[in-house]
């Protein structure tokens, strides 16, 4: 096999200075933008169509399809949102691409924009990344000053404004309506949907929301073409991705692989297990994708292999856990951040996560019973798809997965409370 | 629990072609026809199938927020692979659609979702006020499982924590559904409470509950920012027992209590009402369900003000002035015998008058009508206990008797208005639910609200409105000028469907009514006039009013007047008689020996010093009242009456709509006007035919209608006064929750009044300083300043508010001269 790394958003990450406007401009930084606005609207949503790029947030929702859904005609501003509210447990790919190469997002947006009509872009950067913020900020006034942002860019007529916003930190302003909410000033919960973004997004316009890394692929595409693009990857599942790989491996990191590339390959890249510790268990895509195990090496890692694996690709943030590690542990873990960051819209979710980490953290204290176990999976059931958003989806996720595959250890846990060390105590004693 | 109302279209007839606005869907087997942007929770209620739900509220946006409500739901053949909110999800043709009954994955769904509900529920139903009654209790017996599996901690919260005076928190109990939050951002428009934190931490709270830095201390309850005039309906509308209110709160449980269709005595709304009492005592009341009117929604005044009816010092007994100057207790059949004689020497020597208040159903003021001319032979009588004119009388002789909601502006009206200029009208604090369609005008319809006053009062700011202002006393001006300085508003008012509504200051402005009507004719606009009084359109209607008869007849008019002559058989006087300024004038001069007074008091007079002279002079005084009052203080004979929860009645709202109601607690003793009238009559041998409200109703009813003609309107001219440098032009106008007698006892509801504060330019504030003095030859009221956008040297006082009784301290009204100076707070 050649070269399993197909550097392209991440090609510019090494050089120095690499998130300079001159760094950029001497890789071959804002050529696309020049391609772009000499063209219509109609053929970049055409490009981004033909290309099969689909959306890097989670979802992989077509992006060209998504673009076409925005309105021909402005009788409203039209608005695009970046999603850089990174916050999914494992995921650090857009982080480390706002702070190597900002510009390649920023080329994005105009693009993109220009072909959504829109004259207003905002990046919505999750508020705890300070050092990101002041980077973008610094990247947007270098481009301001170029003219590659606001009235007439490079003398084509076309204007955009680009705002970089931080958010406040919570998890949940990552689901697209909960962060119109939020970069409108209101609380962070999701919207009742229809209507869509595209219909009355923010502040009740036309808007699209797009993850950064989606966007940072944009001028690659337009410089390129969209059959570059289709070399890379699987046929439903175009192009390179960021495979942002941690835990007990050798070298974690940023791996930018085609679509389709499986665990075992990636270990390959990272250089195996550490301390050559077995392989236990992992994530395809976060912690809100169903996890994985050993059985699973060879799953090719794109939206369609993960979703036959009975997972899903999600963000790409592989997690990886050998076999010190205590799943029903892990599992707590994730579903108390999952408990902490609810919204609290829905009822589901809310109460759900409250429950569910309770009944882990007493299994982990050994103070858990067999019945435990058939509640945890029931209230699983009675969350997944009756939540409001993918919140309550994704946070059932761990759990049941990790049920599936290691019963045993939830089991093991119950059995030590059967030896009789726990007392019994009256409901609602302590309530 | 609220319902959707069942219509007639629901007859599945799939022989026929589904009409037009129709689709035709498959709800558990069976199919209907629905109107397109229905609901599915709704169209499956009108088939008799009751989903539970929490959040859901008809007139509440959706949220989708309880996931109580979830349904399967497939579409094209094709199943949704998630159970549907059927709370959010529109009706779509060919949708089959599962309920709870046929589908056992939405009944898992809801049983579990109650299950989770339940987990940090206190379960504390036997001590809650809502058991019983209780959304949540109801539907977890019938959606829920017998046992919880859940055993481990509940989150806990300190409670009850106060919202206002008024409304309590318990956060255990809630079910965070966001109806209160949702009514009070979209229906009131007052964000009093909001949700905080979020997960399991989320709850309901205020700017002074939440943990925010520096924030607590700065605003505490009470500030202006937690009220609300319609926080109770939050109470109403909450589907556990969180909200619950300081005056109903462990009083008693809903299955002890009787409850009864009632209406509003308060506003000339008329809203529709449910009163529950318990051993002959009114416990609360409730909005009743009345999409022509009040919808679902009541104020706070009418929700929690009733506790006047039951107080201490009611009067229960006829009083009479004994020989030396007392009031003493006496029998019916004595205090009206000397009632008669008094009354029947005073119409020999230079006769007797009626002022009867503007509170009485319109069965007791047909009976003060009718004694007034059949008992005392005299058409001196009236039933405007406010500032009034003359130019008001013929304004409403010619344009509002006789109106109703088949010819004039109703609340559907305003609703579909796409422009209401509101006159000397404040719609939140004088007829609140006519505010709230404002409200739904403007923010579901687009509808451009346009107030004339002096300054951007919340009613502006609520209903996204515009403000017109002009100094008190130039409104006639403003409207004049329309043309000139606001061309877009005269034409906007010239589309189908625009609406002026007057409201009753416009009596102290001289001119205004002709400019109204000249506005109106220009235009094509409708006008309607909304009197704060529930009593007042009523009284108008059946002649309470020194140059009207019974439907709007002039008395002047001798073919209309011979009519009621004939129906009442005796003669009527052909000439007008005096108004309240008249008759009190009259009788501080001598010029009239009597008075029968009803619910009256001086100090809403014009002029309560007028009043207290000709209380003092008139030689015989009889008042019909629930208490005592300034009045009583100088009556010869009191006749005690019942409040409007023992008696029946009805009233005319301001459209003219009849809101009938019947007695809520029975046997009392206590007597309604009429009946007391009656006897009195028969004592000064004339008939009244009133032994009974509906025996008066069914008197008035038999008089044929009569169809009032349009007069000419004579412009009459505002006086123009020069000011001095320290003086200024008084804007004023009541507060909903002041000092007004019906809020007599309610320590809570008066908690959630409006600051009281006198407002000034930030102009003329700075004459001033932090505080003012307005003052006139009468006396003086000091209040803390608080600038607003008033014209310069205007101050607006609010009219019956706690150190701002401005017609008892001052003698004066809206358009009054006063003078202004920096005061020092005592």
């Amino acid at each position: 096999m050649a070269d399993p790394l197909t550097p392209v958003l991440t090609k510019r990450w090494l050089s120095p200075n690499s998130w300079r406007l001159s760094t950029y401009e001497q890789l071959e930084g804002y050529t696309a933008i020049r391609k772009a606005l000499a063209g219509t609207p109609e053929q970049l949503v055409q490009l981004i169509k033909d290309a099969g790029l689909r959306g890097r947030g989670g979802a992989g929702f077509p992006a060209g399809l998504k673009w076409s859904f925005m309105p021909p005609n402005e009788d409203k501003p039209h608005y695009l949102v970046i999603n850089a509210d990174e916050g999914e447990p494992g995921t650090c790919k857009d982080i480390p691409l706002m702070m190597a190469d900002p510009h390649s997002l920023l080329e994005g947006c105009v693009i993109a924009s220009y072909a959504m009509r829109s004259h207003h872009c905002f990046i919505y950067v999750r508020g705890e990344a300070l050092h990101c913020v002041r980077r973008l900020n610094a990247a947007v006034r270098e481009a301001y000053d170029a003219g590659y942002v606001g009235r007439n860019i490079l003398g084509t007529g076309y204007d955009l404004d680009i705002t970089v916003h931080a958010g406040a930190g919570a998890y949940i302003c990552g689901e697209e309506t909960a962060l119109l909410d939020s970069l409108e000033g209101r609380r962070g919960q999701p919207r009742l949907k229809p209507p869509f973004p595209a219909a009355a997004g923010l502040y009740a316009a036309p808007t699209t929301v797009n993850n950064v890394e989606t966007i940072a692929s944009v001028p690659f595409i337009v410089n390129a073409g969209s059959d570059w693009f289709r070399q890379m990857g699987r046929e439903k599942s175009p192009g390179p991705k960021i495979y942002s790989i941690s835990g007990h491996v050798e070298r974690p990191g940023q791996y930018e692989a085609p679509l389709g590339t499986t665990l075992r390959e990636l270990l390959e890249l990272c250089g195996g297990m550490k301390d050559g510790i077995p392989l236990k268990f992992w994530t395809p895509g976060g912690s809100s994708t169903p996890l994985l195990t050993a059985e699973h090496l060879d799953v090719p890692l794109d939206f369609e292999g993960a979703a036959e694996a009975g997972s899903m690709l999600g963000t790409t943030a592989v997690q990886v856990f050998n076999e010190t590690v205590s799943v029903p542990w892990a599992v707590m873990k994730w579903t108390k951040f999952y408990e902490h960051e609810s919204c609290g819209k829905c009822t589901p979710c809310r109460e759900g996560t409250y429950w569910l980490a309770q009944i882990l953290e007493r299994m982990v204290e050994g103070r858990g019973t067999e019945e435990d176990i058939d509640t945890l999976l029931d209230v699983c059931d009675n969350i997944f798809g009756r939540s409001f958003c993918a919140l309550g989806d994704g946070a059932v996720s761990p759990i049941v997965s990790g049920i599936k595959y290691f019963r045993d250890e939830f089991l093991a846990l119950c059995e030590r409370d059967k030896a009789g060390t726990a007392k019994a105590e009256l409901v609602g004693a302590r309530a | 629990m609220t319902m959707a109302p069942s219509r007639k279209d629901t007859a599945p007839d799939s022989e026929n072609a589904v009409p037009e606005g129709y689709v035709r869907l498959t709800i558990d087997g069976e199919e209907v026809i629905a109107p397109k942007g229905e609901l599915l929770i709704r169209t499956a209620e009108r088939l008799g199938t009751v989903i539970p739900r929490f959040c859901d509220h008809p007139l509440l946006d959706p949220a989708g927020a309880c996931r109580q409500c979830l349904v399967e739901v497939e579409m094209g053949g094709r199943p949704m692979p998630k159970p549907q909110a059927s709370c959010t999800m529109t009706v779509a043709d060919g949708m089959v659609v599962r309920t709870q009954l046929t589908s056992p994955v939405a009944d898992k769904a809801q049983q579990g979702v109650m299950e989770l509900l339940l987990i940090n529920h206190p379960l504390d139903c036997p001590i809650c006020d809502k058991g019983g009654e209780c959304p949540l209790q109801n539907q977890a017996m019938a959606h829920g499982r017998a046992d919880s599996r859940f055993h481990d901690t509940k989150r806990t919260f300190p409670k009850p924590i106060p919202i206002s005076a008024q409304i309590l928190l318990d956060r255990e109990r809630c079910v965070l559904c966001q109806r209160c939050t949702r009514f009070s951002q979209q229906i009131a428009g007052d964000n009093f409470l909001d949700l905080l934190e979020r997960g399991a931490h989320q709850q309901i709270g205020t700017a002074s509950t939440a943990e925010v830095e520096g924030a607590a201390e700065s605003d505490g309850v009470g500030g202006d920012r937690n009220q609300s005039y319609f926080s109770g309906n939050t109470i109403q509308i909450c589907p556990v027992g969180a909200l619950t209110s300081a005056q109903y709160r462990f009083r008693s449980r809903p299955f002890d209590l009787v409850s009864s269709p009632s209406v509003c005595e308060h506003c000339s709304s008329g809203c529709a009402e449910r009163t529950d009492f318990r051993r002959g005592k009114v416990m609360r009341k409730l909005a009743g369900n009345d999409p022509d009117v009040n919808e679902e929604w009541i104020c706070d005044k009418g929700r929690f003000a009733f506790r006047y009816a039951q107080a201490g010092d009611r009067l229960r007994r006829p009083l009479v002035r004994n020989a030396s100057g007392l009031l003493e207790e006496a029998s019916w059949t004595e205090a009206l015998r000397v009632a008669a004689e008094g009354l029947v020497k005073a119409r020999e020597g230079s006769g007797a008058g009626v002022l009867t208040g503007g509170r009485l159903t319109v069965e007791d003021a047909y009976a003060y009508s009718k004694f007034a001319r059949i008992a005392l032979r005299t058409n001196d009588i009236d039933s405007r206990a406010r500032a009034h004119s003359a130019e008001e009388l013929e304004f409403l002789a010619s344009r509002v008797v006789g109106t109703n909601p088949d010819n004039g502006v109703t609340f559907a009206a305003l609703e579909h208005a796409p422009t209401v200029l509101c006159v000397t009208f404040e719609p939140e604090e004088e007829a609140p639910i006519v505010f709230l369609r404002l409200r739904k005008a403007a923010r579901k319809r687009g509808a451009r609200i346009v107030h004339l006053g002096q300054w951007s009062t919340p009613s502006v700011r609520k209903t996204f409105g515009e403000l017109l202002a002009c100094v008190p006393g130039e409104e006639p001006a403003a409207l004049d000028g329309l043309g000139r300085h606001a061309p877009d508003l005269e034409r906007a008012l010239s589309a189908p469907g625009a609406v002026i509504l007057v409201g009753e200051r416009a009596a102290e402005v001289p001119g205004l009514f002709a400019a109204v009507v000249a506005l109106s004719e220009r235009t094509g606009a409708k006008v309607a006039w909304i009197p704060r009084r529930a009593g007042e359109r009523g009284a108008l209607e059946v002649g309470a009013a020194p140059s009207l008869l019974p439907g709007g007849r002039p008395v002047t008019d001798a073919a209309a007047r011979a009519e009621v002559e004939s129906h009442w058989g005796v003669p009527i006087p052909a000439k007008p008689g005096r108004d309240t300024n008249g008759i009190l004038r009259a009788a501080a001069e001598g010029g009239l020996s009597g008075l029968v007074i009803g619910g009256v008091d001086p100090d809403d007079l014009p002029d309560p010093e007028l009043a207290r002279r000709a209380l003092e002079s008139a030689d015989f005084i009889v008042s019909l009242e629930l208490r005592p009052s300034a009045v009583t203080e100088y009556a010869d004979v009191v006749l005690p009456i019942a409040p409007d929860v023992e008696k029946s009645g009805s009233y005319l709202n301001w459209e003219g709509r009849s809101r009938p109601f019947d007695t809520t607690i029975e046997n009392t003793g206590a007597l309604s006007d009429c009946r007391v009238l009656d006897t009195l009559a028969v004592e000064m041998d004339a008939d009244l035919f009133t032994q009974t409200p509906a025996a008066s109703g069914a008197d008035l009813a038999r008089l044929p209608r009569f169809t009032p003609r349009p007069g000419t309107f004579p412009a009459s001219e505002a006086a123009k006064v020069a000011l001095a440098s320290s003086q200024a032009k008084l804007a004023t106008w009541r507060q909903l929750l002041d000092e007004g007698s019906l809020q007599d006892d309610e320590p809570h509801l008066a908690g959630t009044a409006r600051k009281v504060v006198a407002r000034l330019s930030a102009k003329t504030a700075e004459s001033v300083g932090e505080t003012v003095t307005v003052a006139t030859d009468r006396g003086e009221v000091t209040l803390p300043v608080e600038v607003a956008d008033l014209p310069d040297n205007v101050v607006w006082l609010p009219a019956n508010s706690t150190g701002s009784r401005v017609r008892a301290t001052l003698g004066a009204g809206h358009g009054s001269v006063v003078s202004i100076k920096g005061g020092v707070e005592e």
